[in-house]
């Protein structure tokens, strides 16, 4: 599809404005529909459109195998890290409330922390997944 | 901080293990990976052990995840039952995790180790939560967390025999039927009740007014536990599994992942739907009994004809399960706690067994069969000493583990007076002898093949191995302390309520 610039100049506008709405979700989702999980598929969509339209090794290089691994390790530590801290300051595992001792303020850092993480490792997985079966249909046509 | 970390114990033993695999997967060092593992595992197995000692006078720890009260909140309930697997789970996960170094090393990529110990870690993490949890759906979620972990596990045998990628594939393919049926009764009991919590379920399950609704999400969630626990006729990804899978693989395997799903089973039948017995206790005499007898037979026959040694055993966990199934299945407490009892000494001998299976192999640098093996009690007599302690602990000697869970069970089945099980149990008894027998004829009375090579021991695996051999003597000779946790596990469970 690289030849084609209808695709390219679509994607290349439709790419900001994708993990604009993606983050849009993201940040939305502590009060109302929404969250890490739609987020990061979202996000995640960005992506594979780019690697679609300018091929898998142009997809790779902006986000590298590493980066991603990182990413998906992050992720889920962010999340654990929210539910350890909260037990540090004397509350339950994944006490929001007891992060800063109030219950708005704590409960709103702590969902869009732990959101926060959710949606980087759902954006990293599905990125993994893509590449996984992008690569292997690329394996095969060598 | 000593008071925060008591308080949040359920959790710790959960949660630790799942946040070091995230860490352990972007490590490139096989040996630093497997340390942040045993760290893992140790510091489980010590949650465990803390909370038995808590539990063990029938106090029942209750923990609000997030502090949201239950049954909106999950919750995680340990109880004398809950402390006692855990127990058992965390432990022989450690010394799983202590033999798997060395046998790792040998049959996985040092490129690939780091997230090899990641799954393994998330096995363990899922399974520990699977336990605790009280919430049906949550229960879910950690049954797919260490079912996918472990099909991975399972998978990466295909370093050494291609056939691994098809028995980690069976495994996701009928795990997945298995917990799906279990979702599916999930929902319809939440249809009824309005709850998930298992409490509360429990508790206004007898108020739904019975109904066909109720008979079905029973089936149907009692159906998926009998996949996940490998309980005859839904046993056969098992074999496959255990067989092909890397050596470390199938000892953590088969010490700890039946059981928990045994265990959950046991939660569903007395506890969920403890206040129904004319549901419960039907199926366990007409369903789960039968099964557990058909477990043992099947499991036992297909191992005397099995050449391979690894599957062999497979097949033996087939109607060992069958034991700890028919004893719950007896609904008696003598009959739950003989349950326990098995479990735990199971775990004990299957553990030993399979690691010394990985010692053969390792040595061989080929599967272990009955031709391989010739003669390797002489050649490699301290692995070969370890394992015929076990193999003696599976056939029920006395002065091994594996006598006194055969007398409690027994003594169960004698107390119900239904001599027909009684002496279907001391038939494949006598059965399993055979299988056994062929081993120690191959590995001790012949001679090995001449030219055959020298086999180097593997001392790294002597350590775990002992302690595993040394536990079925000992709990052989002093069984009192899992005797009387199992009682009192029995009496956690079957007195009702979570």
């Amino acid at each position: 599809m690289k030849q084609n610039p209808v695709f390219r100049v679509v994607a290349k506008i439709l790419f900001a404005p994708i993990i604009m709405f993606g983050l849009y979700v993201q940040f939305h989702g502590d009060f109302g529909p929404g969250g890490g999980f739609q987020a990061g598929v979202i996000i995640a969509a960005a992506f594979i459109l780019h690697a679609l339209v300018f091929g898998l090794e142009a997809g790779r290089k902006v986000i590298t195998a590493r980066v991603n691994l990182w990413m998906m390790a992050l992720g889920v530590t962010t999340y654990g890290a929210v539910g350890i801290a909260s037990m540090a300051r004397g509350g339950l595992f994944l006490d929001y409330t007891a992060l800063t001792g109030s219950v708005v303020s704590g409960q709103h850092i702590g969902i869009i922390l732990v959101e926060f993480g959710v949606g980087l490792t759902v954006t990293s997985v599905m990125l993994s997944l893509f590449h996984a079966f992008a690569g292997f249909v690329e394996d095969r046509a060598k | 901080m000593g008071a925060a970390i008591i308080t949040n114990l359920p959790a710790l033993l959960v949660a630790v293990p799942l946040l070091l695999a995230p860490v352990s997967a972007l490590l490139h060092s096989a040996s630093l990976a497997w340390m942040l593992t045993l760290i893992g595992a140790g510091s489980s197995f010590i949650a465990a052990l803390m909370l038995q000692s808590i539990t063990e006078n029938g106090v029942r720890i209750s923990y609000h995840l997030g502090n949201w009260e239950p049954p909106w909140g999950i919750e995680f309930v340990v109880d004398s039952a809950t402390s006692l697997t855990l127990v058992v789970m965390t432990g022989l996960g450690f010394i799983a995790t202590l033999a798997a170094r060395r046998l790792v090393s040998s049959e996985i990529n040092d490129k690939d180790s780091g997230k090899f110990y990641a799954a393994w870690m998330l096995v363990s993490g899922g399974l520990f939560g699977l336990v605790m949890t009280a919430d049906a759906f949550n229960l879910f979620v950690f049954l797919e967390i260490s079912a996918l972990a472990s099909a991975i596990l399972i998978g990466m045998g295909a370093g050494t025999d291609r056939r691994a990628l098809v028995a980690g594939f069976h495994y996701l393919v009928i795990g997945a039927v298995g917990a799906t049926f279990y979702v599916i009764g999930v929902g319809f009991i939440y249809a009824m009740t309005g709850t998930l919590n298992m409490g509360d379920m429990a508790a206004r399950i007898p108020e739904a007014g019975g109904g066909a609704v109720l008979h079905v999400g029973f089936g149907f969630m009692v159906a998926g536990m009998l996949v996940k626990a490998a309980i005859f006729p839904v046993h056969i990804w098992l074999p496959a599994a255990y067989s092909y899978a890397p050596s470390a693989v199938s000892t953590l395997l088969a010490a700890i992942a039946t059981k928990a799903a045994l265990y959950v089973l046991a939660r569903i039948v007395f506890t969920i739907f403890g206040g129904v017995p004319e549901i419960a206790d039907i199926a366990l005499s007409n369903v789960i009994v039968p099964l557990a007898i058909g477990g043992i037979f099947i499991g036992t026959v297909m191992a005397i004809y099995e050449a391979d040694i690894k599957k062999m055993f497979a097949h033996s966990s087939v109607a060992q399960i069958g034991y700890i199934a028919l004893g719950l299945g007896l609904t008696t407490p003598a009959g739950v706690s003989a349950s326990f009892i098995h479990i735990a000494n199971h775990a004990l001998i299957k553990g030993g067994i399979f690691m010394a299976i990985g010692g053969f192999v390792a040595a061989l640098g080929a599967r272990a069969n009955l031709d391989s093996i010739t003669g390797i009690g002489r050649r490699m007599p301290i692995t070969a000493t370890a394992f015929l302690i076990c193999g003696l602990s599976l056939a029920g000697l006395p002065l091994t583990a594996g006598f006194i869970s055969k007398l409690y069970l027994v003594r169960a089945v004698l107390e119900t007076e239904s001599y027909l099980i009684l002496a279907l149990v001391l038939i494949s008894s006598a059965l399993s002898i055979v299988y056994l027998w062929k081993i120690m004829e191959v590995m001790w009375m012949q001679p090995a093949p001449v030219r055959s090579p020298k086999l180097a021991e593997n001392p790294a695996i002597y350590l775990p191995l002992w302690i595993v051999a040394f536990g079925n003597i000992w709990f052989g000779i002093d069984a009192s302390w899992l005797v009387a946790a199992a009682r009192s596990a029995a009496t956690a469970l079957l007195g009702g309520g979570v």
